[in-house]
């Protein structure tokens, strides 16, 4: 650890903390529609993971991606447009939430079949194994995923044709409302990997330290050509699931022992106790991130709505349907 | 192996311009090879496509030439190695999918419907799909219910997906050589029993653009629209029908999404009367779809409701008698005609 790091770290946590609190808020004003699924609690997966990987590599990422998408370097303004449906927003305001895209960023988005995420991860896997590049591709996936048909079918796949593939489980125990030991015969995610002879580690996902060496490590694995990787992370989302589940179903001891390892406060404890940062650096680097959410609420509330319907339906449109018979 | 070379069944080599006529399958063969010859980020991958040679063997020799990286035998996952494609796509890969028959393309819907056709739009534009998914189907063989569908309807009614359903060999040819070079994802219809079909073959003969029908017999008292095998059916029942002096349209629709309304529309305004014959089932069928789009259009020059003929709404039989009984032939495409035309 660095300074500048750990600087890194907690401007990209209070940044994802105070973008989805903005994002409940905005919401619950009507400003976003659709469903909105948020990520407090899960904040050092995301940015323990992103940090470790290249800007070469590829992320791919499910419904629950704001965070993923801030931390890989989509600017905040343009995150919020997209949740607004304003045309400055990254996905032109045709995605909304749980489509968020990205090219230049090589953020391949935003899927919201779950499941889907690792067809896509091996694909772009395939292509830079067959073009002999070097990146990597990143896929984050929930436990309640791994259950999925195609989650098995990617491995073998992935691990069969050694793919350039990080497969990152964001093992939040739950799965909506239905808890992982009700969801899961197995409930040790990584354990799986080993039917198809992959490699595989389970780390403490609510330290972003931890997260971000163990990624590290498997990401090294993987550059290096040893084929793909199983990271698992053990975290807890303290919101619903989404904006339309109050999470009553998990006890309130549960929720408090988890808020007690808070990823953020934890860390930010950490780095005044190792002097990486003092208390003013802290305070000066929370308000940056806090003033970024506010700019980009009035950027996407100022910006104006999308208003073609058949853009982008087909790279070359035919017009044969357009208009009236 | 050179390009400008198709396989026999030894994985030999004939060039192409030896032969004037050529199978489907091996207009479909030379077509991949040409394709993956220019243009290194094309790559097939599907069950049994490479060391077998691919179920249909329209991928024969590929592998030999291109080797594993670019002519990829999978495992049993259309889910997966549809989406894979898609992901390949998304990143700069001109993948060509081969489902091995339509009725498998079920598992690979949320590929193709949920992703591919939908990624282009949810992006505002920055990711460009550049897929082809490969599928036989049709009613072929005594195959019975699981193993002898259409699904056109299924597929067409996708915005951001193109099909293209290709009847001869050059049409085979032109279609998959198109659809590689496109950016969007298109479907290849393909049917089982037209592969082993002989027809004029010109390699280097200019395409029409890809959604374009063809006119297959010109006639003045009856359009007749259909595609694939159907063509055929109906072609033979314009010669029966000619020998009573009725002079019957063809067109062979080629493309199922776009549909080329244009043509249709100028052939109904000469006919004043139309009929689609779709070896699909009827029951909300492409048929349907034709039919209102004619009817809007051009209601004045109709003088009669368009019609339809289609497979029975009923799941395909085994028994042969039965199985030939569940689709349109020859005979009801005559007197369907008749009927339309009072005579
Ligand atoms: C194929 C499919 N089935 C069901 C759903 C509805 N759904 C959305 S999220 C979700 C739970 C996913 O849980 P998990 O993978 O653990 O991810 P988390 O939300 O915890 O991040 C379900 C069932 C869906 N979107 N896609």
């Amino acid at each position: 650890m660095n300074q500048d790091l750990a600087r890194q770290f907690l401007f990209d946590m209070s940044l994802a903390r105070a973008f989805e609190q903005a994002s409940a808020q905005q919401y619950s004003e009507g400003k976003i529609g659709g469903f909105l699924h948020l990520y407090p609690g899960e904040e050092a997966v995301a940015v323990g993971v992103l940090r470790a990987a290249d800007p070469g590599d590829y992320v791919v990422s499910t419904y629950r991606e704001h965070v993923h998408a801030l931390v890989r370097g989509i600017p905040a303004r343009e995150v919020m447009a997209e949740l607004f449906g304003r045309s400055t927003g990254c996905s032109g305001g045709y995605g909304g939430s749980m489509h968020l895209f990205d090219i230049g960023r090589r953020f391949l988005g935003g899927y919201a079949i779950v499941g889907e995420t690792f067809p896509v991860a091996i694909g772009a896997g395939y292509w830079l194994r067959m073009r002999e590049q070097s990146e990597a591709v990143v896929c984050f996936f929930g436990d309640g995923a791994a259950n999925q048909g195609t989650f098995h079918e990617s491995l073998n796949m992935a691990a069969l044709w050694e793919l350039p593939v990080l497969f990152v489980c964001e093992n939040n125990r739950y799965q909506i409302g239905t808890e992982i030991h009700r969801h899961s015969a197995l409930t040790e995610v990584h354990r799986r990997a080993c039917a198809y002879g992959m490699d595989a580690e389970r780390v403490d996902g609510m330290d972003v330290v931890a997260v971000y060496e163990a990624t590290d490590a498997a990401l090294r694995h993987v550059h290096a050509g040893n084929g793909p990787y199983l990271l698992e992370c053990e975290t807890y989302r303290y919101r619903g699931h989404s904006m339309a589940d109050s999470g009553a179903y998990r006890p309130e001891a549960e929720l408090a022992e988890e808020r007690g390892r808070d990823p953020v406060s934890g860390f930010r404890d950490r780095a005044l106790k190792q002097g990486w940062l003092d208390e003013r650096q802290a305070s000066q680097i929370e308000s940056e991130a806090d003033a970024a959410v506010q700019d980009a609420v009035q950027f996407a509330d100022a910006s104006p709505a999308p208003d073609d319907l058949q853009a982008n339906v087909y790279s070359n449109p035919l017009d044969l349907y357009k208009g009236r018979p | 192996m050179s390009p400008r070379q198709h396989n026999d069944q030894a994985g030999r080599i004939a060039p192409a311009q030896a032969r004037e006529e050529l199978m489907v399958w091996e207009a479909l063969n030379i077509a991949l090879d040409r394709e993956m010859d220019a243009d290194d980020s094309v790559f097939l991958l599907g069950e049994d496509v490479g060391l077998y040679g691919g179920s249909y063997r329209v991928s024969q020799g590929l592998l030999a030439k291109y080797g594993e990286w670019r002519v990829r035998d999978t495992p049993i996952s259309e889910g997966s190695f549809t989406g894979l494609g898609v992901g390949a796509a998304l990143v700069g890969g001109r993948p060509i999918i081969e489902i091995m028959t339509v009725n498998f393309s079920l598992l690979a819907l949320d590929a193709l419907v949920n992703m591919a056709a939908k990624l282009r739009y949810m992006s505002g534009g920055q990711l460009r799909v550049p897929l082809v998914a490969r599928m036989p189907g049709g009613v072929a063989h005594q195959l019975a219910a699981q193993h002898s569908q259409r699904l056109e309807q299924m597929l067409m009614n996708v915005p951001g997906l193109r099909v293209v359903a290709p009847g001869t060999p050059q049409d085979s040819y032109w279609h998959m050589r198109q659809a590689v070079r496109t950016d969007d994802p298109i479907v290849i219809l393909e049917h089982e029993l037209l592969y082993f079909h002989k027809g004029p073959f010109d390699p280097d003969a200019k395409p029409p653009p890809m959604h374009s029908a063809a006119i297959r017999r010109h006639g003045t008292q009856a359009t007749v629209i259909a595609w694939h095998r159907m063509v055929e059916v109906a072609l033979e029942a314009a010669e029966r029908l000619a020998a009573d002096g009725i002079e019957i349209e063809v067109i062979d629709l080629r493309s199922l999404r776009p549909i080329d309304l244009p043509t249709l529309q100028a052939s109904v305004r000469r006919t004043g009367c139309a009929l689609v014959v779709e070896e699909d089932v009827r029951f909300a069928g492409a048929g349907a779809e034709i039919a209102a789009a004619l009817g809007e259009r051009c209601f004045g020059d109709l003088n009669q409701p368009v019609r339809r003929l289609g497979a029975a709404d009923a799941p395909t039989p085994y028994e042969a008698g039965l199985e030939s009984a569940s689709i349109p032939d020859l005979t009801a495409v005559v007197n369907a005609v008749r009927m339309m035309l009072g005579s």
